[in-house]
């Protein structure tokens, strides 16, 4: 029934929550760290090639569980395998394991060259072949022009891809980005967001990034693993929680309307179906999104109103979360939206109802596939 | 932000006073305006004024009381350009050698955790507070021909330490030492240890993250420490003359030729104090950016 809202690639189908086998490759960890009163409990099954998002709000013990995976947290209890290979007590030096750290944490005396040839170096190549493979991955990521510059004279996207230059030119198996976005400005965001997203989608092997913000983790991944107090309360493809969140939390904040289609400039016509107009121009695969709360319901069709993204819908379930309503809206465009109680009462919704369902294009957020 | 009355009507009265006064006045405002438009209390600034006066007369005296025309016969003299050429030469090897075991021992202060950390700081940091002679009779109990460690480097390698001038850098270099290792350690510190961890997920073992990580970030605060612990070593007196005695040529290093030069020659001693205090002046320049602004 959901043709239009296909956010799952194929490959994560096979190591999604309660899939058969145990994959051979790919990351099987479960982290149990205990420090003083927190604990963390985190199982977490990724594939090579799957990008997976731990979703959580600040203290939940997410930058925890990637220091956990880097080597840099031990292990109170737990397993950790990598491509069939057990990690729990290889030192970070020895695990093919790439990091991007928050702040970046590029070295300040180092130039971009430099800070990309760190890793190489490390792992036994000579100088020149450092340098070589350094420049090599600076081009691919567009900054070969900044090679020379220290890291103080990069703009924060610059410095982001650097790091994320640095942390792929060891070849890890394993990637892990703790708040790729948050040092950048909402700007700057926007871009690099794309950017990583194409980047990711390139990279091999596992893929872990950790963020509070749903919509850089909607974007980037392909399956969220949503933790809070340390432990995972919900797992899945981000249409599947954004459409059944299980926890306030999860309504509140992961919330969002993702959809598939081919855009031709500001239109991106979904399958078969109804359009969407966004602000972004693009061609080609695209995803849209837009938050719940950037839905408006009306019951009769409105008038006067911008009709560009206007939709019929009928109310297939209602969801209260505190005095939010999240209602499940399917027809021309299934639709998961916000509203307060006082209002979902004032449009007298209950399932079955028919309404009329329209967004700003200001308020979608369009990006390449 | 205006002076108050009292400021005004008496400038005239205690010029003296006027521009410490206004001086202070101004960093209160920098560090966050307490006291702001409030006199400066007579009982604090009269002590204030005279410790200023006490540390800054003495050294006024010594430019006063120069022997400038002969000067530069004194300081061209052979004496004085070897007891100043072996001041140089041992201060620098002592810091060489207090670099070479200090900053080791500064990161494993400031980085591992081991049982006794504490216990380990506090007895290095010991000689920065021990009377120097003391630390020349321990060095000598310890390093000397019958001592505890020094009988066996006699008897196995034929080295003798005490009264020769490889004794005067080991004794300088065990009073400044402590120097070297306080500055580096907190240097470390405040360095932020994730860049050694960025650095271990890069491969890098905890030797490597140090030298090509850690070392080029703290190399500001190492060179501190080692122009701290040079300026301390140049100056250091008691534990050279117990332990190493006062040969010229051999151990004899400037301190300890001013001391000597004051019984017989007091121009002489004179002049070899300017020279240490020229020294000791380019230090502070050297390190102004790092002490003089501090708190600023």
């Amino acid at each position: 029934m959901d043709d239009s809202r296909t956010t799952e690639p194929d490959h994560s189908a096979a190591s999604g929550p309660g899939a058969g086998d145990p994959a051979p490759d790919g990351l099987d960890a479960r982290l149990v760290v205990e420090r003083g009163a927190f604990r963390l409990d985190v199982a977490l099954r990724v594939a090579p090639g799957e990008v997976v998002a731990l979703l959580g709000p600040n203290g939940a013990g997410k930058t925890t569980a990637l220091r956990a995976l880097a080597g840099l947290a031990p292990l109170t209890d737990g397993h950790l395998r990598l491509d069939g290979a057990a990690l729990e007590r290889t030192p970070p030096e020895s695990r093919p394991v790439g990091v991007v750290f928050q702040d970046y944490l590029l070295f300040p005396h180092l130039t971009a060259l430099d800070n990309v040839a760190f890793g190489p170096r490390c792992h036994g190549a000579t100088r020149a072949e450092a340098r070589a493979r350094a420049a090599e991955w600076l081009g691919r990521l567009g900054l070969a022009e900044h090679a020379g510059a220290k890291p103080r004279k990069l703009s924060g996207g610059q410095a982001q891809r650097v790091a994320l230059a640095r942390a792929l030119a060891t070849g890890p198996r394993l990637l892990l980005l703790d708040e790729p976005l948050a040092a950048l400005d909402a700007r700057t965001r926007l871009e690099v967001r794309a950017q990583l997203r194409r980047h990711l989608a390139e990279f091999e092997a596992v893929a872990v990034l950790v963020t509070h913000d749903p919509l850089d983790a909607m974007v980037l991944a392909d399956r969220l693993v949503v933790v809070e107090d340390g432990r995972v309360v919900q797992e899945g493809t981000p249409s599947v929680i954004a459409r059944h969140p299980r926890t306030d939390y999860i309504a509140q904040l992961v919330g969002l309307n993702l959809y598939r289609g081919q855009a031709d400039g500001h239109t991106v016509r979904l399958g078969t179906g109804p359009s969407i107009t966004t602000t972004e121009a693009l061609s080609g695969p695209v995803f849209v999104a837009f938050p719940p709360s950037a839905i408006t319901l009306y019951r009769d069709r409105p008038t006067g109103a911008s009709a560009r993204n206007l939709w019929r819908c009928r109310v297939n379930g209602l969801e209260s979360h505190g005095d939010q309503v999240r209602a499940d809206l399917t027809g021309e465009l299934p639709l998961a939206a916000d509203l307060t109680t006082v209002a979902a009462a004032e449009l007298d919704l209950h399932p079955g109802a028919e309404v009329w369902a329209t967004v700003k294009a200001a308020q979608t957020h369009a990006y390449p596939v | 932000m205006t002076l108050p009355a009292t400021d005004r009507s008496g400038a005239a009265a205690d010029t003296l006073k006027g521009g410490p006064r206004r001086r202070l006045r101004r960093r209160s405002v920098r560090t966050g305006g307490r006291g702001l438009g409030r006199g400066v209390p007579p009982a604090l600034l009269v002590p204030a004024l005279i410790g200023v006066a006490f540390l800054v007369v003495p050294l006024i005296a010594l430019l006063v009381r120069a022997p400038w025309h002969g000067l530069p016969a004194q300081l061209t003299s052979a004496e004085v350009w070897q007891a100043l050429r072996l001041s140089l030469v041992c201060a620098t090897a002592a810091t060489a050698v207090s670099l070479v075991l200090g900053v080791p021992l500064a990161w494993l202060l400031a980085r591992v955790e081991f049982p006794g950390r504490g216990l380990v700081r506090a007895l290095v940091t010991l000689p920065l507070v021990l009377p120097p002679v003391v630390g020349g009779v321990a060095l000598l109990m310890a390093l000397g021909r019958n001592g505890i460690v020094g009988r066996s480097l006699d008897s196995w390698f034929g080295i003798t330490l005490p009264f020769t001038t490889t004794g005067v850098v080991v004794a300088e270099a065990f009073v400044a030492m402590p120097f070297l290792v306080i500055s580096v350690e907190g240097t470390l510190r405040a360095a932020d240890p994730r860049f050694e961890e960025a650095a271990a997920t890069l491969g890098a073992s905890r030797f490597t993250a140090f030298r090509r990580v850690t070392l080029p970030l703290i190399a500001p605060g190492i060179a501190a420490g080692a122009v701290l612990a040079w300026a301390r070593a140049l100056g250091e007196f008691g534990a050279t003359i117990t332990f190493a005695g006062n040969f010229p040529g051999r151990t004899q290093t400037m301190p300890l030729a001013v001391y000597l030069a004051l019984q017989s020659d007091p121009e002489a001693a004179i002049a070899l104090s300017l020279v240490l205090l020229a020294v000791s002046v380019a230090v502070l320049a050297g390190l102004r950016d790092r002490w003089m602004t501090a708190g600023g």
